[in-house]
């Protein structure tokens, strides 16, 4: 039997195919069906601090408007309820699926404030989360700020995030870093224990028609492996962290090279969201099946095998590879 | 026990009680009682369970009448029963009140009483409403105060049980119900011990049950109908020893002793006041100061005024007494005397022959004291210590007037007494202090929270009542509260010269408002500023430094903007004002203020989320370090005086009646400037400037292209769109922008203008939301943009000036049927008081514009008869040649029947017309008389030149002498086409209404009906009607609602005869104007129910436009226009004009806090009901998809 464990910031999981932070946690009965599909832990949906914020304003706002300024309706809402206004909602989330689930349960926090990080990721811990993933976003349209003060910002936040709380505590990435390896061994040196490839950003779109500015939602493809799976492999061995490769992991062949690139677990969302849990079982068989038809005894033994430190030609994850890719296409026939 | 203090309302009170002691609460939204049934349904939906620990059931009913059947019938299978409501909604319940008494039931129904309907709707109280149900054989018992109507709402409850007379428990609306007061909280154990569990259960055995079956309400006939209307006699003469009774226990168990008269004053009292309700107060403090004084005079407060003791009367007025007056407030036109009085009389002339525990009466026929009766307080008119005073003066004349009014001038009927308005009663230590805020800024929020820390937190005694304008946008709200070391019972507001603190919440209100007025010499003016105290003094008015000066205030400012602005507080200056309040009052020390404003802001916010406690933690934690004293220079320096209420140019009644109003001094306008029938002139709003927009939208003429969107839109008409001849630009502001027209069909030598009315704007955005062009250099800028108001405000009131001056396009020559013509035609609702971006103005400006020149409205009670009708200014408006809608309100439940009546009036004077027509054929000639009755007038040139044929057939007729010519002259209008418009809510269309809307329908006659769907009671604060929509949120469902909206027009297609078109502007607003235009044409009944967009929805109403086209691509909303004359013609009559559901239901909902609400409090019911909600729209658009693709034949009449 061929052996599919691997450990991710000292989580042991069963299998290296985790459920990466999408819609799918918010629901009990869908993460337990996960669970079932064999998943070897789940990422929470994000805990989004501006959201909260904003959910909490926007319904004071809407139930404050126009109140007490006409004597025949002093008030247009009834405002007599408790409101789960998240964080509360996400914390009984939190718990509720530590509850229903034997996996590992991994929250994930995206914050604004200073003071907001570290709360929240202490109640995150508190809510019984067995990692947290720190969703680290923030899109500069300020010509004034410069990369490093935007960089050293957040280094200074994983510190004191990683300060607040005793749970192991991942950082997910944006790939658009000019220097990714010095800004990753620096969220690693202030202590974060594991690193996640890639932020996945969803572009607006201009519609033309209207001349306006649509957002709409699009799942990934296996294409989008080759971003996370170079740096995975660039990463490896240099940056002393456990990788997590998210973004375009559909398959086990995916997952495969996920963990040769040197990543400890795939993260997978859009397969999941688009076919369900039932790929799971059909995605480990064919883990297996590959494995031991090549005789790999373990996922281990194959994690960062084709990473750049591991493979002859290193040159390939660099430019030259880019130049390669434009002639292949000229010699095409 | 102990006693727990606290400060509520009236309706708080009382509704504390009722649900404690009831088991099924039947309830209907009408002001001011509304907050009860609201307290009701929110305690229940929270699972607040009554003294016997089970929660009472709340059902919302479709009318009074509906809730008083409802009550019957729980009543009657003997559930403990009751329901709250005022003035109309009282009168509704009349039949149902004679069957329960009748049949003798047990229960309490608590009014908060109010004015009645009659030359004016009126939402304030007074006791016209209690007092035309005292001959329906109920009990009333009357509370003066917020303490009373807790109090008495319990022994009302224990009385009626043990009396089996039921109960009608009342207080003065607004007054009582809406009065924040200190007062000790009656606990589950004191109530408990209040009620008789045999008396429940002999209740409950009474109920009907085929267990034990018996038969009720029999039909019965002369010989024994009258013995057994007699047979309940002994119950009514047990009721007053039963109420004193309950009084006795009530004072046992709680301490606090009330009896069926209450007399206070001197007790050799030689003048005495009889009066009810909250006015008691008034009165008793009033005698008590004079009687100090060594004034022989005394008050009678009535509590048990049904059935009435005469023997208890007797018993309680002092023997001393000569002169009575007797303070009725209501009004019984017509009667010898108002039904207090005349209780009184009658009560004397029997009390004197009556004997008293044996003995002989204190009074003898022969010397009966003097009685006047006088009228006081109608419509919540202020009743003060002076006008109390006033009374007691006048019986000390030999000949006291009778019949007198006290509180206004009537300089008609000289009926009323003269006041001296400087008299107060000096109540030590108490402090006065007005608030003057905007209606969404929290000012009153603020001060709600105020008084209630003074009153729990302090030994202070304390009293809140807070004051609303008439307008639902932009209004000035003025909080009165007082406290201090004496109990308050002042039921009346602040007076000039009585505020130790005047707060001014809104800068801009300096120069409309008189708020100094308010300051007492020495006192604190606290005024949110946008400069600073260094430059303040030099940007006051005369007036106000004026004040400042003389009656030595002393003066700080907070720029309060600032401070919300850093703070995230936006436009809400309540915690900011409220800190203010505190810091420089000190009324509490300092930290300790802080601490409780802090604990509050918890309390009140903390269920909303943290991020909204912070923010407010932050304005307070701000706010007290940018408070400054101004140091007050010792001369007036100002250059500017305030503002006129209206502009000189005004027509006389604008400025001498309307312009006092505004003013906020229609108290003292005299009855003679008054009309005698509530009839007044229409188009007033034009000359009430409001000035309230920040921004407003600026025209930019390189990109428009005329589409006249921003025109159809705007839901204040304060955009408009004219062509005109160029070379009236000639005299044009040096400012007014304009473009070569691009209406071709008027030819050459034209020019456009899309222009904006500055100080009417509301600053809504919809303009600019809906603009079709984006400028193509940078997509954000559209043909209509928003800027700053200030500095645009002169020239482009110049600019609409002119405007209005050049002449409309000629109706005759406009094809009304594209928007951009449509537009063209003048609007005749304009500037009404709705609220910013509301959602039903739109379809009712466009109906004026279509159709004004010729409508006759009759318009339900809700929104829209108030933004249309009510005082000072009034928004349907007349065209050039002085025609426009002519509009009237009759009722909230009758709104079709009324618009029937008027299409009956028409058509009947019409058919008279044509014969009296027809006989003076040889008189004014055939050719005339076979024009006028075959005339054309589908279209405006049709009715224009019909107009023209009348007026020559009036000529003809004028000289005539022939009395039948004279009948024609006057009735020779009904020749040309009038349009009848039935306009209301969903409120009324949906629930209130519908039986009559029904018939209507049904009637076949042509009348066009526009129901204005904003899916909730608007008016009445965003109750539940069967239009709400599935989970949605809403008062009365607080759990979201379980049900589907109800299909009208579904209905309405089933007569297959009424035309029924489901319309959304904001969607597609072509639709909308095309299914106006064939409504109107239809010569039958027509429906056009229009999605109407509310605040009550809970979403940013610049959005509105978007969420309609989510409403329709949803399915939510289907939009189709179902015509009968399409089936005459063999075709499907039902065209639908929305595509199939496109989006999920879910997308449209949770855009709003209605829908979005529902997670937050209960997200597995929410999951559930958008479940079924998607389901309805599907199951809707399936339904509608088989209708429209029926055959209907070849045209044949069979095919019908």
């Amino acid at each position: 039997m061929t052996n599919l464990s691997t450990t991710y910031l000292g989580l042991k999981l069963k299998n290296p195919l985790v459920a990466s932070a999408s819609p799918l946690s918010k629901k009990i009965d869908k993460a337990i069906k996960l669970e079932e599909a064999g998943v070897s832990a789940i990422v929470m949906y994000s805990l989004f601090e501006e959201q909260i914020i904003h959910e909490s304003l926007e319904l004071d706002h809407f139930l404050s408007r126009n109140t007490d300024s006409f004597a025949e309706a002093l008030s247009y809402l009834p405002d007599g309820g408790m409101y789960a206004i998240r964080p509360e909602k996400y914390l009984n989330q939190v718990a509720g699926l530590k509850k229903a689930l034997g996996i590992p349960v991994i929250g994930s926090l995206n914050g604004v404030s200073k003071g907001g990080w570290t709360t929240y990721a202490k109640r995150i811990e508190e809510a019984g989360a067995d990692a947290l993933e720190l969703n680290l976003y923030f899109l500069s349209t300020d010509p004034n700020l410069t990369a490093a003060e935007l960089e050293t910002a957040q280094v200074e936040l994983v510190a004191e995030v990683k300060s607040s709380i005793k749970i192991p505590l991942a950082v997910k990435l944006s790939p658009f870093v000019t220097s990714l390896p010095n800004f990753a061994k620096r969220i690693v040196d202030a202590g974060a224990n594991g690193l996640v490839l890639f932020n996945r950003f969803y572009q607006p779109d201009f519609d033309l028609d209207e001349l306006d500015i649509i957002h709409s939602l699009d799942l990934s493809s296996s294409a989008e492996l080759r971003l996370p799976l170079r740096w995975v492999s660039i990463l490896y061995g240099k940056v002393n962290a456990d990788y997590a490769l998210t973004s375009g992991v559909h398959s086990a062949n995916d997952v495969l090279k996920a963990m040769m690139a040197g990543a400890k677990v795939a993260m997978m969302a859009s397969n999941l969201l688009h076919n369900g849990e039932k790929v799971i079982p059909s995605m480990l068989e064919s883990l297996q099946t590959w494995m031991k038809e090549r005789e790999y005894k373990s996922i281990e033994q194959m994690q960062g095998s084709m990473s750049q430190k591991n493979v002859r030609e290193p040159a390939a994850f660099e430019r030259a590879n880019y130049m390669k890719v434009l002639n292949s296409w000229r010699d095409l026939p | 026990m102990s006693k727990n203090i606290i400060m509520i309302d009236g309706n708080e009170a009382a509704a504390a009680v009722a649900h404690r002691s009831n088991e099924v609460i039947a309830i209907y939204p009408i002001t001011p009682s509304s907050a009860m049934g609201e307290f009701s349904d929110e305690w229940s939906a929270k699972g607040k369970k009554n003294i016997w620990g089970t929660v009472p059931l709340v059902v919302e009913m479709q009318s009074e009448g509906g809730a008083a059947g409802t009550v019957h019938g729980a009543l009657q299978t003997g559930a403990l029963t009751t329901t709250f409501t005022a003035s109309q909604g009282l009168l509704l319940m009349i039949p149902n009140m004679y069957k329960i008494a009748g049949e003798l039931t047990s229960t309490v129904f608590h009014v908060a009483a109010r004015a009645i309907a009659a030359h004016a709707l009126s939402i304030y109280g007074d006791h016209q409403d209690v007092m035309a149900v005292r001959q329906t054989g109920w009990a009333m018992l009357s509370s003066g105060s917020v303490q009373e109507a807790q109090d008495f709402a319990a022994i009302a409850q224990a009385a009626t049980l043990k009396a089996r007379v039921p109960f009608l428990h009342f207080f003065d609306g607004f007054r009582t119900s809406h009065e924040v007061n200190k007062i000790i909280q009656l606990s589950d154990e004191e109530l408990r011990l209040m009620l008789d569990d045999d008396l429940i259960r002999a209740h409950r055995a009474r109920g009907l049950s085929p267990e034990r079956p018996v038969l009720r309400g029999t039909a019965q006939n002369p010989d024994v109908y009258f013995q057994m209307r007699e047979a309940a006699n002994p119950y009514y003469a047990a009721v007053p020893a039963i109420a004193q009774e309950m009084m006795d226990k009530f004072a046992k168990v709680t301490g606090r002793h009330y009896n069926l008269f209450d007399y206070t004053g001197d007790p050799n009292a030689e003048r005495v006041m009889i009066i009810m309700g909250s006015g008691g107060e008034v009165a008793e403090e009033t005698a008590n100061y004079l009687a100090a004084k060594g004034e022989k005079v005394g008050v009678l407060q009535i509590r048990l005024y049904r059935p009435f003791s005469v023997e208890h009367f007797i018993k309680a007025l002092p023997k001393s007494v000569k002169s009575i007056a007797v303070l009725d407030r209501t009004k019984e036109p017509g009667a010898m005397g108002e039904p207090l009085y005349m209780d009184i009389v009658s009560a004397l002339v029997e009390g004197s022959k009556l004997k008293v525990e044996g003995k002989a009466s204190t009074f003898q026929p022969s010397n009966l004291p003097t009685v006047v009766g006088g009228r006081y307080g109608l419509s919540s008119k202020e009743f003060t210590p002076a006008m109390a005073k006033a009374v007691f003066d006048e019986l000390s004349k030999p000949e006291p007037k009778n019949h007198f009014t006290v509180g206004i001038n009537d300089d008609i009927s000289n009926t009323s007494l003269s006041v001296d308005s400087s008299f107060s009663i000096e109540n030590k230590g108490m402090v006065s202090c007005v608030f003057f805020g905007l209606g969404s800024d929290g000012t009153v929020g603020a001060n709600k929270n105020s008084i209630k820390i003074i009153g729990e937190e302090t030994e202070n005694f304390a009293q809140g009542y807070f004051y609303y304008d008439s307008k639902k946008s932009g209004t000035v709200t003025m909080s009165h509260l007082r406290f201090g070391p004496k109990a308050i019972r002042a039921p009346y507001l602040i007076e000039a010269n009585q505020a130790n603190f005047v707060a001014c919440h809104q800068y801009s209100f300096l120069e409309r408002v008189d708020m100094l007025k308010y300051a007492k010499e020495g006192g604190i003016f606290l005024l949110n500023s946008l400069y600073g105290p260094e430059e303040i003094w030099d940007n006051l008015q005369q007036e106000v430094q004026q004040d400042i000066i003389k009656k030595k205030l002393r003066f700080y400012v907070i720029n309060g903007y600032d401070v919300a602005e850093k703070t995230g507080m936006g436009g809400r200056m309540n915690t900011i004002m409220q800190t203010a309040f505190f810091a420089i009052s000190g009324i509490l020390p300092k930290e300790q203020a802080i601490e409780q404003i802090k604990y509050a802001i918890k309390k009140t916010y903390g269920k909303r989320g943290e991020a909204v406690v912070a923010k407010n933690f932050e304005a307070v934690d701000a706010t007290v370090v940018n408070i400054y004293e101004v140091k007050v220079p010792a001369k007036v320096t100002s250059k500017t005086t305030r503002r006129l209420p209206v502009p000189n140019e005004a027509p006389i009644f604008v400025k001498d009646v309307l312009g006092q109003i505004i003013n906020s001094d229609g108290d003292n306008i005299p009855v003679s400037a008054f009309p005698v029938d509530g009839t007044f002139p229409t188009g007033t709003t034009q000359w009430e400037k409001r000035n309230l927009a920040l921004e407003i939208p600026v025209w930019n003429e390189d990109i428009c292209i005329q589409c006249g969107k921003c025109v159809l839109i705007c839901p204040h008409a304060v955009i408009r769109h004219k062509v005109y001849d160029e070379k009236a630009l000639a005299d044009a502001p040096e400012t007014f922008k304009h473009m070569k027209s691009k209406f071709k069909e008027f030819g050459e030598g034209f020019a456009y203008t899309v222009q904006v009315a500055p100080e009417d704007c509301t600053g809504c955005t919809l303009c600019v939301e809906i603009c079709p062009v984006k400028d193509k250099t940078a997509v954000g800028r559209k043909a209509i943009n928003m800027e700053a108001q200030p500095p645009l405000r002169e020239a482009e009131a110049k600019n609409w000036d002119f405007f209005m001056e050049l002449p409309d396009v000629d109706r005759k020559l406009i094809n009304p049927s594209t928007i951009k013509n449509a537009q063209l035609l003048r609007p005749l609702f304009e500037f009404s008081g709705a609220c910013a971006g509301c959602g039903e103005t739109p379809y009712v400006k466009l109906v004026s514009q279509l159709f004004g020149d010729r409508a006759v409205i009759a318009n339900a009670t809700g929104c829209s008869s108030i933004y249309g009708g009510n005082l000072p200014t009034t928004p349907w408006a007349k065209d050039v040649n002085g025609r426009g809608p002519a509009w009237s309100n009759s009722l909230f439940e009758d709104n079709a029947e009324f618009g029937l009546g008027m299409r009956l009036t028409i058509d009947k004077q019409k058919e008279y017309a044509e014969e009296l027509l027809k006989s003076f054929e040889q008189t004014v000639g055939t050719e005339l008389v076979t024009a006028i009755l075959s005339a054309d007038q589908a279209d405006d040139a049709g009715i224009e030149a019909q107009r023209g044929r009348v007026e020559e057939l009036k000529a003809k007729l004028e000289k005539s002498s022939d009395s039948r010519a004279k009948d024609l002259i006057s009735l020779a209008e009904n020749l040309v086409k009038k349009s009848v418009w039935i306009i209301g809510g969903d409120g009324w269309a949906y629930d209130i209404g519908y039986g009559g809307l029904d018939h209507v329908m049904a009637s076949g006659r042509n009348v066009n009906i526009l129901v204005l769907d904003t899916e909730v009671y608007s008016n009445t604060g965003g109750q539940s009607s069967k239009s709400t929509p599935r989970a949605a949120v809403a008062k009365f469902a607080m759990g979201g609602k379980g049900m589907p909206k109800k299909d009208l027009g579904l209905i309405a297609m089933s007569y297959g005869y009424v035309y029924v078109a489901k319309v959304a502007m904001g969607a597609n607003d072509q639709q909308t104007l095309k299914a106006l235009l064939e409504a109107e044409s239809y010569d039958g009944p027509s429906l056009v129910i229009a999605y109407s967009p509310c605040i009550a929805h809970g979403y940013d109403m610049a959005r509105s436009l978007d969420q309609a086209k989510l409403a329709v691509q949803s399915g939510h909303w289907p939009i189709f226009r179902y015509d009968p004359r399409l089936a005459i013609e063999g075709k499907n009559p039902l065209q639908i004009e929305s595509k199939e559901p496109s989006i999920p239901f879910s997308q449209y909902a949770y855009n709003e806090t209605r829908y979005k609400m529902l997670t937050q409090m209960n997200e597995e019911r929410a999951e559930e009901l958008m479940k079924e909600a998607q389901q309805d729209a599907k199951s809707r658009w399936t339904l509608y998809q088989q209708m429209a693709s029926m055959h209907y034949g070849n045209g044949d009449s069979e095919s019908k």
